[in-house]
């Protein structure tokens, strides 16, 4: 057995430091002469006390224990695990883009400023919408964003529309925007194709239909063939059309949601443009509009003027306000700028061609041995039923726990709802032939196990540093924080 | 097309194309209408080599002034602190900066072990039972905050000081309009919220009383004052907080508030034009199960050993869909890393001394200024930032554009977004400025208006 990790409250030994802090030059006056005493704290916080060499060797024992994209292949499916390059952290680093602060004189940042309004642009350009905000954090951070501006949109035109339309094969975070922006949701059952179904949405809009939430292509890496209808429908009642870019890695430079008749759109720069993931974030949640959502917009917007200099554009009375502290988060703005350069326009559409390629490769060879849910072309992403395997008592999720022997990230699995035991697998397009044969080889070899030694399978993970760990327990008697102080 | 990060050769494309029954990288695209292809190249900026993209990044980052080069007293919400050596070295480590949310915790024992250790570090830090796995920024968190009391109070009006980062303030406006809330803002005397206007915008009615301290002028806010005003009525006392401060100053839980949010930025990470920071959010046990968010909990494996899971997940937008608490699905858990590497270095002595540091630096750049021929705003007690009053009719943006000249990144204009307040600049001082640098500063200052 593995040893338990301790935690950094369980180094600590009082007198020992691990900071060495600017010195004092100014009179050392004493903290009671300087804030009336009843302010201050009477008791510190009990923080450890540890050294340096204690710090890195912690933390580096914790990224130990920690899978990333540089560890190995990682096809969570709708989550994009595309490598992150290294070029762009070291330029986000740069001290003229990590040292600034919003608030200087806008003449002290005018390259920020220029690589604010670019981007703005190349977003645009990208999804065919008439106009970006970099505001939003995240991709369900943008959901609700597009969902004020669209609301705001109905408002303008003395319209009141309650309801949002979601597919049931859509991100939770949908429905969940949906509530935050103050709508009902409306979920309609995806046809026997996967696609939307054109009879239960004409039934599902009317007069209250504020808009339509759609990833294309789906959650189940299927490109909606009828988009063009689904737009006339939702259009025609008064409502508008919503995309959720999740999974626009396999459409980059081929189709665009605004010409698809999408007048509002979010990406996810942390999937779609490379930045990392962070471990949970931080991410950006970019939204476009079509130019009769623009007056609405978060303010500031990034805006030139002709003299060519750049400005924090904050003349917009008809916006929702704001939605996010300063400019949205810049640090990773920088770097998905830096990834669009690395491609240019025509790179960009190969990183989707060969996304989709991947793709298709891996359900292939994979659909003799896992049921294929939707046969046919898929985009960037596919999705498999491990249900063949319950005869054996295997399950989804022992499929999953048993790749982590074989040093693989599992898929998304048990998402979207309406697949049983689900697979999700997203390959994105940096990842060899070879890669793709190893993990597809061992997919197999797990389908063979689950028939010939179904509990090596089902007592999976054999190999981590811990094993399967008790869920129902942390949940009902939870243990939030180590209360060390 | 050849590309560094691509590895498909065309022998690779030949034989995977062949293996799906295709001919040509077209024919995976045959289910996208032929109407709504897009033809050409799209209008967005051009491939740059590796060599050409670095220079192009390095000179749009030298048209920026920076805090290297230059020497900033602007605060307003984000400091210019000294960053420990270390922290760039672990969050550069890329098992955590390349990984996903710790979806599979066999394999995410590092993180779930960081965010654990984040969030016993924010209680112990604040005084509050529970803590997440950390918000996009504070204003964010301090949004969501509004929004739990609401839910669990069953009230829809939001009590909220002008004092308040009068961003987080609009961040509020545009959230509640979304969920149906009544914002009502009380005002300020001498840089800290007026209690007497609080105590009558307190109603039966209201979730939540909104306080910032230090508030948006540095300004310590007499929270043990204000408290029982807000518990009288049974509303929801939500405090945003400077974790620096709390090195020294008294803890929100001792305070008695229910909901505690703050920005974590002080606490080692860049500045980077306003973003990605990491706000963080702490509760009284009884809201636990309301908190949004993730959050990671202790438990044991199958042997029995400690391990960390993501959990109360039944609050979840992927499970309860529309009921969920919140929309929000990640955190910031890069930047959690980070301000817990800073804590971790700093520790419980480096807390305190980097809190006196800024209380020290900035009272003595304060005690210059009203020795000189200006004059501070307000005279409440402040943490590391404090307004000066300058002479009727001072064009601010002129006064900054020549401060820069001088290599001085200056103070926030208090009388952009406050009537009341023209003439008066916000200046902080952190730790990381020099008693000669202050003194220079001041004497610049004192020379332009």
């Amino acid at each position: 057995m593995k040893p338990e990790k301790a935690l950094i409250f369980e180094l600590s030994k009082p007198g020992r430091t691990a900071y060495s802090l600017p010195e004092c030059d100014v009179p050392e006056k004493e903290t009671s002469e300087l804030i009336p005493a009843h302010l201050l704290r009477q008791k510190p916080a009990e923080l450890p006390e540890v050294y340096e060499v204690d710090v890195i060797r912690h933390y580096t024992e914790l990224s130990r224990r920690n899978f990333g994209i540089d560890n190995g292949f990682y096809p969570l499916g709708s989550c994009t695990m595309k490598y992150n390059p290294k070029i762009n952290e070291d330029v986000a680093r740069f001290a003229g883009f990590a040292k600034i602060h919003p608030y200087q004189p806008e003449e002290s940042i005018q390259g920020a400023l220029e690589l604010l309004f670019t981007l703005q642009n190349d977003l645009a350009a990208l999804t065919g919408m008439d106009q970006v905000t970099l505001q939003p954090a995240a991709g369900a951070h943008g959901e609700w964003t597009g969902l004020m501006l669209i609301r705001a949109y109905h408002e303008a035109r003395g319209e009141h529309r309650t309801k949002v339309i979601v597919p049931d094969s859509s991100h939770g975070t949908n429905p969940a925007s949906a509530t935050v922006a103050g709508y009902d949701t409306v979920t309609i059952k995806s046809n026997e194709r996967g696609m939307v179904d054109l009879d239960a949405l004409r039934a599902a809009v009317g007069s209250d239909t504020a808009a339509l939430m759609l990833t294309n292509p789906s959650t189940l890496g299927l490109f909606e063939e009828q988009i063009v209808e689904i737009a006339e429908i939702v259009h025609e009642a008064g409502g508008l059309l919503y995309y959720d870019g999740a999974n626009s890695n396999a459409i980059m430079g081929i189709t665009r949601p605004g010409d698809m008749g999408f007048d509002v759109v979010h990406l996810n720069l942390h999937k779609t443009m490379s930045t990392p993931h962070g471990g949970g974030g931080p991410g950006a949640g970019p939204v476009g509009v079509k130019s009769k959502l623009i007056p609405f917009l978060p303010k500031p917007i990034v805006s030139k003027r002709e003299d060519g200099t750049f400005y924090w554009d904050y003349d917009r009375p008809q916006s929702i306000g704001r939605v996010k502290a300063y400019y949205g988060n810049f640090g990773i703005l920088v770097r998905a700028y830096t990834y669009i350069r690395t491609y240019g326009p025509e790179g960009l559409r190969r990183v989707s061609e060969l996304a989709v390629l991947n793709a298709n490769y891996m359900m292939h060879r994979l659909a003799p041995y896992y049921e294929v849910a939707y046969p046919g072309l898929c985009k960037h992403e596919f999705v498999l039923s491990g249900r063949k395997l319950k005869q054996y008592g295997v399950r989804t999720l022992d499929v999953a726990k048993r790749l982590l022997d074989f040093g693989y990230h599992p898929p998304t699995i048990y998402f979207p709802l309406n697949v049983e035991e689900c697979i999700m697998i997203e390959p994105t397009e940096t990842e060899s032939k070879e890669t793709l044969d190893g993990f597809i080889d061992t997919m197999i070899q797990i389908a063979k196990e689950a028939e010939t030694t179904p509990e090596v399978v089902i007592n999976a993970p054999h190999t981590t540093v811990v094993k399967r760990l008790d869920e129902t327990t942390a949940a009902r008697k939870p243990v939030l924080n180590c209360t060390c102080g | 097309m050849k590309h560094r990060y691509l590895p498909m050769t065309d022998q690779d494309q030949a034989e995977m194309l062949a293996a799906v029954g295709a001919e040509t990288i077209e024919d995976l695209f045959a289910d996208i209408p032929e109407a709504i292809r897009y033809q050409g190249v799209l209008p967005m900026s051009s491939r740059l080599g590796e060599y050409e993209l670095l220079k192009h990044m390095r000179a749009l980052a030298d048209k920026n002034a920076d805090f290297d080069r230059y020497t900033s007293f602007l605060g307003a919400g984000l400091y210019d602190h000294h960053i420990p050596v270390v922290l760039n070295h672990v969050i550069s480590r890329s098992e955590f900066y390349t990984a996903y949310t710790p979806y599979q915790p066999e394999i995410s024992q590092g993180e779930l072990q960081a965010i654990f250790e984040f969030q016993s570090y924010i209680c112990e830090l604040t005084g509050m039972k529970v803590a997440n796995a950390s918000m996009y920024d504070g204003s964010t968190a301090l949004a969501e905050a509004a929004a739990l009391a609401s839910g669990a109070t069953k009230r829809k009006r939001i009590v909220i000081s002008r004092a308040v980062h009068p961003e987080a303030r609009e961040i509020v406006l545009t959230s509640a309009h979304g969920l149906g809330l009544d914002v009502i803002e009380v005002g300020f005397k001498d840089g800290v919220t007026d209690q007497e206007a609080l105590a009558a915008a307190i109603t039966e009615d209201t979730a939540a009383v909104l306080i910032q301290s230090p508030n948006f002028f540095g300004c310590i806010e007499d929270v043990r004052a204000i408290e029982p005003l807000v518990h009288d009525k049974k509303a929801m006392l939500v405090l945003s907080v400077n974790p620096l401060s709390l090195g020294l100053l008294e803890s929100p839980g001792e305070l008695g508030a229910d909901i505690v949010v703050g920005d974590a930025q002080p606490l080692g990470i860049p500045a980077s034009l306003g973003g990605p920071t990491c706000g963080f959010f702490a509760v009284s046990e009884p809201l636990m199960r309301r908190i949004p968010g993730r959050i990671v909990g202790q438990t044991v494996d199958s042997e029995g050993k400690r391990g960390f899971v993501l959990t109360l997940q039944a609050r979840e937008q992927h499970i309860r869909r529309e009921k969920a608490t919140s929309n929000i699905c990640s955190n910031q858990a890069l930047l959690a890393l980070c301000a817990s590497v800073y804590m971790s270095t700093l520790g419980k002595a480096g807390m305190q001394e980097a809190a006196l540091l800024n209380i020290r630096k900035s009272h003595y750049a304060a005690e210059r200024v009203a020795s000189g021929s200006l004059s501070l705003a307000f005279a409440s007690p402040f943490f590391n930032e404090f307004a000066v009053k300058l002479p009727a009719g001072t064009d601010m943006k002129q006064l900054n554009a020549k401060l820069l000249e001088r290599g001085f990144i200056g103070g926030y204009d208090l009388g952009a977004v406050y009537p009341e307040l023209e003439n008066c600049m916000l200046i902080a001082v952190t730790e990381r400025r020099t008693k000669e640098e202050i003194d220079h500063f001041i004497s610049e200052l004192e020379a332009m208006v």
